[in-house]
């Protein structure tokens, strides 16, 4: 049986007093894309901050490539995210520098290759999300769409094992979300990638979702695939998807 | 899952092929990157030999195209061969790798087109020129909204007038009650010793109450709102412009210079005075304790003295003075958190921006009313 990637062990999280997340176990395995979906205020980014060390968890653990990240010390956790990749929401590049700034920063700081190499790296990440030509261009000059593909090529600098993604496809249109997916679906297939992704678009999920996990009010209702979810015969899930199928 | 410590890539060369062998990742390509850096020349050399790797990451696709491109650069056999005939051998995992990060994909970067001396003349002379038309209008449509705002009170929101008035007044109270009172303390002492040798004591209450009252209070205090709240404005207006709440504003059809600015002009411009009276009073007393402890004064000696140097013209034309101060703190941070351009970086460009140049208005303000009242 294949060993999870990222293990949560039964995770509560809090605001304050307000419990957001409560009791979340779930296993997500290598090279599947897995979806965290439900409905909006449900905890979907507050799950993924949790797995991602952004927010400390009231209780519970996660573990990452087999080791709790929890209260793990804070180089070996560098290491484990020089292993990852995080795309934003708001694809949360830095401003004040230019595209090819800011997808040089991990190779800069994490590696000691060459610069004729990285260079070529910067590059050619940027042409894979199709912006070779905004190489010179800033934040601010792109448009919403072009923003999040940067961003994906930031994340992909270092080809990390896995990539989370938090609502790739928020405030694009069909087509570039369409493409976005593809491109992620790209990044899985060729290059086996794990990918975990926090969204509540249908189609998205049903073009690139291998497994689910499903949340609603703060308590994973469930966790298999689309198929899977349809059928389950649990009232809030198979109305997600009637509802949001045309 | 742990992972290991990286393997090595090795390279050798086997007749007139390059083998490469071991894990080419971005880790292991510093080394190798040396050894072949190290080597003369490529010219004895037909190609890449990739089927003793084992892994290839992004950064080990681009060296090797690297090395096959210095091939066909060094060696005319080579010069009209493509990267497949060049780099062989490669299992279909490594392949897709190749295929995906080929810098075949690369695209021509948009080049910017850097402008010349007179053009960049040319550029500055329009962008003051618009600077000054927007202050212009800015200002004018601040004084308009705070004027037509005393009769219409719709477009305004309640109770902003109060937190405003406790934002700029009451929380700068503490800040500027213990700079003006230790301001008034050392030009008393700096002075004491000097007019104690003169036997002329007691004009030690002529020098701290017309310096407090005609420049330091009146200037300590505008210097101090805009650094404090001066800077505040620009960044509150600035955060808001790159969040798109003032868009938001005018879309739900309130004006954002009556909502937002018009009561931070209401608030400074009242609080601006009191704010002045106190430095005023409270740099005094310090100039009090000197002239009691050190120059053994009397209060009351010390009271006469002020009342007779100071004239009622003076504290008016203080007050005056301070509530220009206060209009050119509230317009300049008004002004620079609207031009603000790009994200988090552009806040603090114009919260920056707004402070040096409310400083330096306030002074050049000052300038102009000490020549308009010079004493004759």
């Amino acid at each position: 049986m294949k060993e999870p990637i990222i293990r949560v062990k039964n995770l509560t999280a809090k605001y304050g007093e307000n419990t957001i997340l409560e009791d979340i176990s779930v296993d997500i395995f290598p090279r599947e894309v897995t979806v965290i979906l439900g409905g909006s205020g449900c905890g979907k980014t507050t799950l993924l901050k949790n797995i991602l060390r952004l927010k400390q968890p009231a209780e519970g653990s996660v573990e990452i490539f087999g080791e709790n990240i929890t209260g793990m010390n804070e180089d070996d956790y560098e290491t484990i995210l020089k292993r990852v990749g995080v795309l934003f929401q708001t694809g949360a590049l830095l401003n004040s520098i230019d595209i090819y700034e800011n997808i040089s920063i991990p190779l800069e700081q994490h590696t000691s290759l060459p610069k004729e190499i990285a260079d070529k790296i910067i590059r050619v990440k940027l042409a894979l999300v199709h912006l070779g030509h905004a190489v010179n261009l800033k934040p601010s000059e792109l448009s919403g769409g072009m923003r999040k593909r940067a961003a994906l090529a930031r994340a992909i600098a270092l080809d990390p094992e896995i990539l989370f993604c938090d609502e790739p496809s928020a405030g694009l249109d069909p087509l570039t979300s369409a493409s976005l997916d593809e491109l992620i679906l790209d990044l899985k297939n060729q290059l086996k990638m794990t990918v975990v992704i926090v969204t509540h678009e249908l189609a998205s999920i049903h073009r690139i979702a291998d497994k689910i996990v499903f949340l609603d009010d703060g308590k994973m209702l469930f966790n298999g695939t689309v198929t899977e979810a349809k059928s389950s015969g649990i009232e809030a899930v198979t109305e997600f998807f009637r509802v949001g199928t045309f | 899952m742990k992972r290991e410590k990286p393997d090595r890539a090795v390279i050798k060369t086997e007749g007139d092929i390059l083998f490469i062998e071991g894990i080419l990742s971005k880790e292991t390509i510093p080394e190798i990157w040396l050894q072949l850096k190290a080597r003369r020349d490529f010219n004895d050399l037909q190609g890449v030999d990739l089927s003793r790797l084992n892994s290839i990451d992004s950064a080990g696709v681009i060296f090797v195209e690297q090395i096959a491109s210095t091939i066909k650069d060094s060696n005319r056999a080579a010069a009209g061969k493509g990267n497949e005939e060049l780099i062989k051998n490669y299992s279909e995992e490594i392949g897709t790798s190749l295929k995906i990060f080929s810098q075949a994909s690369l695209v021509e970067a948009d080049q910017l087109i850097k402008a010349g001396f007179f053009e960049k003349i040319g550029e500055s002379y329009f962008f003051i020129k618009d600077a000054i038309y927007e202050f212009l209008i800015l200002s004018a449509d601040i004084f308009y909204w705070s004027l037509a705002g005393l009769w219409k009170k719709k477009g305004a929101r309640k109770g902003s007038l109060i937190q405003q008035a406790v934002l700029i007044g009451v929380d700068s109270l503490p800040i500027i009650f213990t700079l003006s009172f230790i301001i008034g303390l050392i030009i008393a002492l700096q002075s004491a010793a000097q007019l104690r040798m003169f036997g002329a004591n007691i004009f030690i209450a002529d020098l701290i109450s017309i310096s407090m009252v005609r420049e330091m209070g009146p200037m300590m205090t505008a210097i101090i709102i805009a650094g404090r709240s001066g800077s505040s404005i620009a960044s509150e207006i600035a955060t808001m412009k790159v969040t798109e709440e003032l868009d938001a504003l005018k879309m739900l059809a309130i004006n954002p210079i009556r909502y937002v600015i018009v009561p931070k002009f209401y608030a400074i411009s009242i609080c601006m005075p009191l704010l002045v009276v106190i430095s005023m009073l409270v740099g005094i007393l310090g100039g009090i304790l000197v002239a009691v402890t050190y120059l053994n004064l009397s209060v009351s000696a010390f009271y006469g003295q002020m009342i007779n140097a100071l004239a009622l013209k003076d504290v008016l034309v203080s007050l005056l003075k301070s509530t220009f101060f206060a209009w050119a703190i509230v317009i300049i941070g008004s002004f620079y958190g609207l031009r603000v351009e790009g994200g988090a970086e552009g806040v603090g460009k114009a919260t920056t921006l707004s402070v040096v140049a409310s400083i330096f208005a306030v002074i050049f303000i000052d300038v102009i009313f000490s020549l308009l009242y010079l004493p004759k």
